[in-house]
């Protein structure tokens, strides 16, 4: 009697990935998903800050696919892992901060890995040949199995039928002829093999699954990158490129300042970590400063702060200074015109 | 069968689930884990991982911003 192959799946929460594995498991193989935590990952975050996006329903979707498929799920925290490829990517960015490329290496070894430590035997994903510019071109598939380390164990069964056999098809653990030939971006293959499976209502990112992708988060990211006059982050630093409006009014110093409540709450997390501006006279923002300020510059950055507050047309606004050591000051301002806020501060 | 607590508040998912799955690989069948957090995702996405993972939530609760789930970890 022959055993039961096991397959890990990189399971991103998109379709292709919830394709992929579903046809290795009409094909009797055992399927677990695994799916990892890089700190830049678009999913639900938005929703958990800004509170009129509470609205909307929240789910993670590499949890609801794997409910689909009856899998059990491993999500694992890679962030300190994934600096390294942030900051020194061997292939380069792509049309943003984003290492594509290296990036889809880096999971497939840690696949490979875990593949190794927890007894399986290959590794799938749902890649689609040309469907994406950077990490899924035809010449681009065989460096990731090159350079993963995980070889002729890496079958990507959605465009498998344009790839040479690998190990699984070879030994017979899954039929090459059940598998698909998909290729470049059109999704209409993908579309109706879904709607074959009955699965709906799957996620469709219009931006992708990573922030780094997306221009404003990538030019934010480089500012930080800039202002320390060096390439590092902690994940608190990328959590906060993801909230309230960024402006650098001189280079040594950031304003941090909240768009609504929800931003509001979630910036009062870090009130140690940072000296603040906050509103006392009217509503508005909590406004968090990174960097070394004078008297004078706090002044001016809490015009600025004001000019976000329900006190913008009003001749003076009072606001607290509350520095990193935790000494407090009260300052009457005027808000500044919108006409002296600089766009070029805008990061 | 032992009570645990677990506090993952001001993290958002999926670390609260993160965390969830990496405490009760340290625990024992039976045993009861008690999960605080404040991001309101945690709601839908610590259940959904226990369901996709066989283990038993008994009770989910949000209230004053904070979400308290209690999972009963199954062998």
């Amino acid at each position: 009697m022959s055993t039961q192959k096991k397959a890990v799946a990189l399971i991103s929460g998109g379709l292709d990935s919830l394709l992929a594995a579903r046809l290795m498991l009409d094909q009797g193989i055992h399927v677990e998903g695994i799916n990892f935590y890089t700190g830049f990952c678009v999913e639900g975050h938005t929703h958990a800050i800004r509170k009129k996006d509470k609205a909307k329903p929240k789910r993670n979707n590499a949890l609801w696919s794997a409910e689909q498929l009856g899998i059990k799920l491993h999500i694992i925290d890679i962030i300190e892992e994934y600096k390294d490829v942030l900051i020194n990517p061997k292939h380069g960015y792509g049309a943003n901060m984003n290492p594509c490329l290296d990036c889809k290496i880096f999971m497939v070894h840690k696949a490979k890995q875990w593949m190794d430590e927890n007894g399986f035997d290959f590794i799938i994903t749902g890649e689609v040949m040309g469907q994406r510019p950077m990490s899924q071109r035809k010449d681009l598939l065989p460096v990731v199995v090159r350079e993963s380390g995980a070889d002729d164990r890496l079958l990507r069964p959605l465009c498998a039928k344009n790839l040479g056999a690998t190990l699984p098809e070879r030994e017979g653990w899954v039929n090459r002829e059940q598998l698909k030939d998909f290729s470049g971006r059109n999704r209409k293959p993908q579309m109706a093999l879904a709607a074959q499976f009955g699965f709906e209502d799957y996620a469709t990112p219009a931006g992708g699954c990573c922030f780094l992708t997306d221009k404003n988060y990538s030019n934010k990211l480089v500012d930080l990158w800039q202002a320390r006059n060096k390439k590092d982050y902690e994940l608190d630093d990328i959590m906060l490129l993801k909230v309230g409006r960024h402006l650098r009014p001189e280079p040594h110093y950031k304003l941090i300042v909240s768009r609504e409540d929800g931003e509001n709450k979630f910036l009062q997390g870090y009130k140690k970590q940072f000296a603040t501006i906050e509103i006392k006279s009217h509503n508005g923002p909590l406004t968090l400063v990174d960097g070394e300020l004078s008297d004078e510059e706090f002044r001016f950055a809490s015009r600025i702060a004001a000019r976000f507050s329900q006190g913008r047309d009003a001749d003076n606004v009072t606001v607290k200074v509350t520095r990193k050591d935790g000494e407090e000051q009260l300052f009457d301002i005027a808000p500044m015109p919108v006409s002296e806020i600089k766009q070029e501060w805008y990061i | 069968m032992s009570q645990y607590t677990l506090d993952a508040r001001y993290s958002l998912c999926p670390m609260p689930v993160i965390k969830t799955q990496d405490k009760i690989a340290q625990l024992q069948a039976g045993d009861i884990l008690e999960v605080t957090c404040t991001d309101p995702g945690a709601l839908h996405d610590i259940p959904a991982w226990c369901r996709i993972n066989g283990h038993l939530v008994k009770e989910s609760s949000e209230h004053d911003d904070e979400v308290v789930i209690v999972i009963q970890v199954v062998g």
